[in-house]
């Protein structure tokens, strides 16, 4: 049988943006028309929890869920918003941008989907400011969705309106979570706001309001359309659907695969990916961006599930991994991803902005060749802190992932860094 | 004092958002297209058209990382500095793009040509080193590559 790949068969190969046209050939915009002509924002809201589907942006709540917690009927609030979140900032993370570049309309119909199925009025793309080129092509799709009768009053001649705005960032990882994105809307810094209440309850300028990811939000045509019976079928895991798995490092084929949810590590790497590059070893990978934990050798025969990954001390997360080689200085590496959450911190809770910058000036030292005994047990000790609990988002707590983990994998790295004084990966 | 053309596209923009404040990223990112960058002066120019105090228009402009708060030069350079490309060679395209340009991060080069600032991952890492050069993506990157790519930002 051959795998279906609904979210990228459609994607031109020749990089062009797959055009209005092209998109309603391959039966873009069936699931809108369904929807509003034979289905309730429930049944909408329905099939979508029914399907399973989980948000792709790195936290893997149920977006049906997410939706069923917005306030329905004639006494909710007046003014319902959906933004979807294409503020794709997490190093080593790069299929929103080819979603968007390649396919913008099934973007902007995932968003009108998400927008019916909570009666939403108005909806935002929250996009970086750097992702120029998917910013042109999804102002123009837009355009092009206002001008078909997609977007507006009385889209496709049902009694469901809804304006689309896309917003451009000015570029900070933080508002990628969520909260920090609606301060980030409203023209505010973007810090986290405390939680309760979520955003489904009181959210931009303090009206419900659902913020999916861009790779979440274009499956939902496809559900919506073909069913969540059919959408289940794609997977080959615990987990429903088909993933954008992507790798990055010094592998043969570095680049990005649809494939069923659920394809096992070692598959991904050594056959889509090419295996390492000649005269390199595997050591570790970052199996879904940089604020997920290392996973190694003997965890290569995982499938890349949301529950499985989780099983042997990872996250999923955005699903893009990291690979890391015998060549590379795993010190370093994590310096680097350190030195990244320290600058990105935005300043709110004590744990994060000071125990990242303290992490960060050992990391730097020890690999100038001024690591001190005590090191590993200062960083360990920083692991606790930015855990889970003692921070309002989860920007320390994802920091601390690639940290404990590597202190665990490479530990021998480590020591020999502070013993020898210098990192034996430089000259 | 804001042109003409300026306050047209912030007034523009204020259509499609329900308070004034939620457009102040927009208006500072218009005046820097115009200008370059955002003075002290437009800061508080802003702040009184969209009923900011400077103080709190400063500060959400200092959090985000393209908001220019120092005059830039007529190009302007960004080097990833993100874990994909440090694994396949940020720090050597560092070091030429300092030795090339004569200048440190964060520095404009004396003809007033480029600046030099790093950026977090531009969501590239398949064809990494990247950068980007006024907002234009360049990709596998090498010495080379980046010394025909700059012979083009006149």
């Amino acid at each position: 049988m051959t795998q279906e790949k609904p979210l990228t068969e459609a994607i031109p190969l020749d990089g062009q943006a797959l055009s209005l046209r092209g998109y309603e050939q391959a039966g873009g915009y069936e699931g809108l028309r369904k929807a509003l002509h034979e289905m309730t924002p429930q049944t909408v809201q329905e099939e979508v929890k029914k399907s399973g589907l989980r948000g792709r942006g790195g936290a893997g709540f149920s977006t049906g869920m997410k939706w069923s917690f917005v306030p329905m009927g004639t006494d909710a609030p007046h003014h319902k918003y959906v933004v979807a979140n294409a503020d794709e900032m997490e190093p080593g993370t790069f299929k929103d941008r080819y979603l968007m570049e390649g396919n913008p309309h099934q973007l902007i119909e995932g968003l009108i989907l998400a927008a019916y199925s909570i009666q939403a009025d108005v909806a935002f793309i929250f996009i970086r400011g750097e992702y120029k080129l998917a910013q042109e092509r999804l102002a123009k799709a837009i355009a092009e969705a206002y001008a078909a009768g997609y977007l507006g009053k009385k889209i496709l001649k049902s009694d469901f309106s809804l304006e689309m705005v896309l917003h451009i960032s000015a570029g900070r990882y933080m508002c990628g979570e969520e909260t920090a994105l609606l301060n980030a809307l409203e023209g505010k810094r973007a810090n986290p706001r405390s939680k309760p209440p979520f955003p489904p309850v009181a959210g931009l300028w303090g009206k419900p309001t659902i913020i999916n990811n861009v790779e979440t939000l274009v499956n939902v045509p496809h559900i919506i359309a073909k069913g969540f019976d059919w959408y289940q079928g794609l997977s080959r895991g615990r987990d429903p659907g088909t993933k954008i798995y992507g790798a990055s490092g010094k592998v043969k084929r570095p680049g990005l695969w649809e494939l069923p949810m659920g394809t096992p590590l070692r598959e991904i790497l050594e056959e889509h990916a090419g295996g390492m590059r000649d005269g390199m070893r595997f050591r570790g990978v970052l199996p879904g961006g940089a604020s997920t934990d290392f996973l190694v050798e003997e965890h290569l025969d995982t499938s890349m599930d949301f529950i499985e990954v989780q099983k042997v001390g990872s996250r999923l997360g955005t699903g893009t991994m990291i690979v890391l080689d015998d060549h590379t200085c795993p010190v370093g590496m994590t310096s680097n991803l350190i030195s990244f959450f320290a600058q990105e911190s935005c300043g709110w809770c004590t744990p994060c902005w000071s125990g990242l910058n303290w992490a960060k000036q050992v990391l730097a030292e020890m690999e100038e060749g001024r690591g001190r005994p005590d090191d590993l047990e200062k960083l360990q000790f920083q692991t606790k802190f930015l855990a889970p609990g003692n921070t309002f988002c989860a920007l320390a707590p994802g920091a601390a992932e690639p940290l404990q983990s590597a202190l665990k994998y490479f530990h021998d790295d480590f020591e020999r860094h502070i013993r020898e004084q210098r990192c034996p990966w430089r000259a | 004092m804001l042109t003409v053309e300026e306050r047209q596209e912030i007034e523009t923009e204020l259509t499609r958002y329900p308070t004034r404040q939620a457009v102040c990223i927009d208006a500072m990112k218009i005046v820097q297209r115009h200008r370059g960058w955002v003075s002290d002066e437009s800061i508080r120019d802003i702040g009184e058209l969209l009923e900011m105090s400077p103080a709190d228009l400063d500060g959400v402009a200092t959090f985000y990382n393209l908001i220019f708060r120092k005059p830039v030069g007529r190009h302007v350079v960004m080097l990833c500095n993100s874990v994909s490309c440090w694994i396949m060679g940020y720090e050597r395209m560092r070091e030429h793009l300092i030795s090339r340009l004569g200048i440190q991060f964060g520095e404009t080069t004396p003809d007033n040509r480029f600046t030099l600032l790093p950026i977090v991952c531009l969501g590239a890492c398949d064809h990494a080193p990247a950068m980007l050069v006024d907002n234009e993506l360049h990709t596998d990157l090498n010495a080379d590559r980046i010394d025909r790519v700059l012979e083009a930002y006149k």
